[in-house]
């Protein structure tokens, strides 16, 4: 009987670990997990496991920071997850490293139709990242504050910002127009809250692929920005400011005005369910009739080159940037989705996200930082460059100039 | 291991030769079966990443390149040659020293006071509590702490623009004249509880007889302490001075966290500048040359250090 019972457990234990072995798990590293609501994202790879038999996907999570460091360490050791989460600043450094794979030939093997994927990015012609959810940064209003003080209508033009600010900011009461976080920590401020500024009124800093930087549209930004720190709209403390405080100091109702991600405005409405705001696109300069750029920051996705399972990878890459599942994953992340196709369900989100919606297809997507090479220590000269600026060793045309200098070096 | 360690010790004395290795021969290798799971750790997980990263520190785009050349001392040279690295080299200094001797300075002063009998001990317990509170605190945590409390509408502006000390908002960690100097001092705040506890031990240790002896010979309190306190923790004093000039001059997560190095350059230090290498401009070798030298600094503080144990 004993002996009866043993063959039966072994044969059952065969049989599981041969259907176990038969299964190829795919690793998938991103930072994305703990910014959706618990189980989300792994309740969508349940989905694609059912929907895959054989293929199982394990989640590598963790904090932005801690993340990208993971990826830097597995793209020197050869040890990358199968599919990679990306940021734009990250894709030029891990492509030219051999790190993250060509997605061409597997969109070619599958018969895959680009068209339907709104953006995207390739290094030296080769598509290596998809935008699976797109952030886009409007301005936020603190509306109270800007009725208090006078101002009527959100502003739409430069001048119109500066006016406004220069209306909501009184010092003796700690309260100013603008914030502006620069610290070179994380120097994400030059991308979001100054560069976005010259994208807005479709302006650039690159020609032909190359830094330019000394082109009036981005010296007439730094320009404009130094003329609102020389009227002294800004909340002090720039050097050392980051994204948190910028978004903690608009939601202690301390300043009027930021130019913030939509992902944090559920954020905000826990944090300040009294604060009444609006969301506007970034102004432009005045007179401008153009598409209005809209900074953003987006959750990429790639593939490994080191992946021994390419052919398990695309199917997870291609089942997240489907219209439905993307839709489904934009709707819980309060993104904007990378599949012209997918249709987010807002029904349950902020009202404010149907205006944002609308802003963002009046517009187009702008963040030139994306895929070019070590986009984060661009980010960080220039931040040192615009410091200089603020603190007047320099004029802006300088700090362009010399901004523009180091930047050649780096590609 | 012991089981292995008895068995070659008492191996009858018939069967002394046999085997590969004669009974002394085993013998003289126990001492080194003892020694050998730390010395495999140590090479593991110290001695091996050392050599990689010095080789990579003589290699042209280690890591990022798939062919890296071997470009000899280059990487040093190109680290010696740029401005930025000896200005985060003196800023280093700075911070090291500054902090060293502050935390002597309070670290001492505070130590004295927890000795002395004049305090009621259930005052002497609480505040031995909270002179040692910034020692139980993370880097992250003082950080926050220290940002929330330089913030330019923070509360130390608010009491110095109360007592009319200064009369406008001071930007601490975001003004190049004043940022290093903000940094450190949140330092010493957070790292003199180590010499206090220390000193506290020393001082409890030294013989009453010493004092009572100097009184007789009519030595005043300041004497006492110049030629008795003072000589008797010099052991203490030196070992912690040494051991916090090593730790000092590679604290990372505090810079990097209130300043990231900046405003400009002004809190550049060495830590910040090789992760900036590293992981903002993937220039690996560089990075490795720069720790590299970082690792020389040290072991050269390290090497009085041992002298100084060896001597005692």
């Amino acid at each position: 009987m004993k002996a009866t019972k043993l063959l039966a457990t072994a044969a059952l234990w065969a049989l599981c670990s041969t259907a176990a072995f038969a299964d190829t798990t795919i690793e998938f590293i991103q930072w994305w997990e703990p910014e959706m609501p618990a189980g989300a994202l792994r309740g969508i790879m349940d989905d694609f496991e059912k929907a895959n038999p054989g293929i199982k996907v394990t989640l590598v999570s963790g904090p932005y920071a801690t993340t990208r460091d993971q990826i830097v360490v597995g793209a020197a050791s050869g040890t990358l997850s199968d599919v990679v989460g990306l940021d734009g600043a990250w894709v030029n450094g891990l492509a030219k490293q051999g790190a993250i794979a060509s997605m061409d030939p597997l969109m070619a093997n599958a018969k895959y139709d680009a068209g339907q994927i709104a953006d995207i990015v390739k290094v030296d012609g080769n598509s290596v990242m998809f935008p699976l959810a797109s952030f886009v940064y409007p301005v936020f209003v603190n509306l109270d504050l800007a009725k208090a003080a006078g101002v009527d209508k959100i502003p739409g033009t430069r001048t119109e910002f500066a006016d406004a600010a220069k209306k909501m900011t009184d010092a003796a009461r700690n309260q100013y127009g603008w914030v502006l976080p620069l610290s070179l920590q994380n120097p994400g401020g030059i991308q979001n809250d100054v560069m976005s500024w010259t994208w807005a009124s479709g302006g650039s800093m690159l020609k032909d692929g190359k830094p330019d930087l000394e082109n009036e549209s981005v010296v007439g930004t730094l320009e404009y920005i130094k003329s609102l720190h020389d009227a002294g709209v800004i909340s002090p403390g720039i050097f050392a400011k980051k994204e948190q405080d910028k978004v903690e100091e608009f939601v202690n109702g301390r300043v009027g005005m930021m130019v913030d991600s939509l992902a944090h405005i559920n954020l905000i409405r826990e944090r300040n369910p009294k604060l009444n705001f609006g969301i506007a696109a970034l102004p432009a300069v005045d007179g401008y009739t153009g598409k209005r750029g809209l900074p953003y920051a987006s959750w990429g996705i790639g593939i490994s080159e080191g992946s021994k399972h390419k052919e398990e990878a695309w199917k997870l890459v291609e089942y997240l940037m489907s219209p439905d599942v993307n839709g489904r994953l934009v709707s819980i992340a309060n993104a904007f989705p990378g599949n012209v196709n997918a249709k987010p369900d807002f029904s349950t989100s902020d009202p404010l996200f149907e205006e944002a919606f609308a802003i963002f297809q009046s517009g187009h997507l702008a963040n030139e930082f994306v895929g070019l090479p070590v986009a984060e220590e661009l980010m960080r000269q220039m931040g040192i460059e615009v410091q200089k600026m603020f603190d007047g060793s320099e004029t802006a045309k300088e700090a362009a100039a010399n901004a523009q200098k180091q930047w050649l070096t780096k590609f | 291991m012991s089981s292995v360690v008895q068995g070659l010790a008492v191996q009858p004395a018939k069967k002394r030769s046999s085997g590969l290795l004669t009974y002394r021969t085993r013998k003289r290798l126990v001492p080194y079966f003892y020694i050998a799971p730390a010395t495999l750790l140590f090479s593991v997980l110290m001695l091996f990443p050392m050599i990689m990263v010095f080789r990579y520190s003589l290699m042209d785009g280690a890591i990022m390149k798939k062919d890296a050349a071997f470009v000899g001392f280059q990487n040093y040279l190109t680290i010696f040659r740029d401005a930025i690295f000896w200005q985060a080299f003196g800023q280093t200094l700075y911070f090291t020293v500054m902090s060293v001797v502050f935390h002597f300075l309070i670290g001492l002063a505070f130590a004295l006071l927890l000795n002395t009998q004049r305090i009621d001990p259930a005052v002497r317990s609480l505040l031995r509590v909270l002179y040692i509170l910034p020692w139980l605190f993370t880097a992250v945590i003082i950080a926050i702490i220290w940002r929330l409390l330089l913030d330019p509408n923070g509360v130390v502006n608010s009491v110095l623009m109360a007592l009319h000390i200064v009369d406008f908002k001071v930007e601490w960690f975001s003004s190049t004249a004043t940022a290093l100097h903000a940094l450190t001092f949140a330092n010493i705040w957070a790292g003199y509880p180590l010499y206090m506890v220390s000193l506290l031990a020393g001082l409890q240790g030294i013989s009453k007889e010493l004092y009572e002896a100097a009184g007789i010979d009519g030595a005043n309190e300041l004497q006492k302490f110049w030629y008795i306190t003072i000589p008797q923790l010099m052991p203490i004093i030196i070992s912690i001075a040494l051991l916090d000039f090593i730790w000092t001059m590679q604290v990372f997560p505090l810079v990097w966290m209130t300043t990231g190095g900046g405003p400009i350059y002004s809190t550049e230090v060495l830590s910040t500048y090789t992760y900036k290498l590293a992981f903002s401009q993937y220039e690996f070798s560089l990075a490795s040359a720069s720790a590299i030298i970082i690792l020389v600094i040290s072991m050269s503080v390290t090497y009085f250090y041992i002298k100084h144990q060896k001597g005692r």
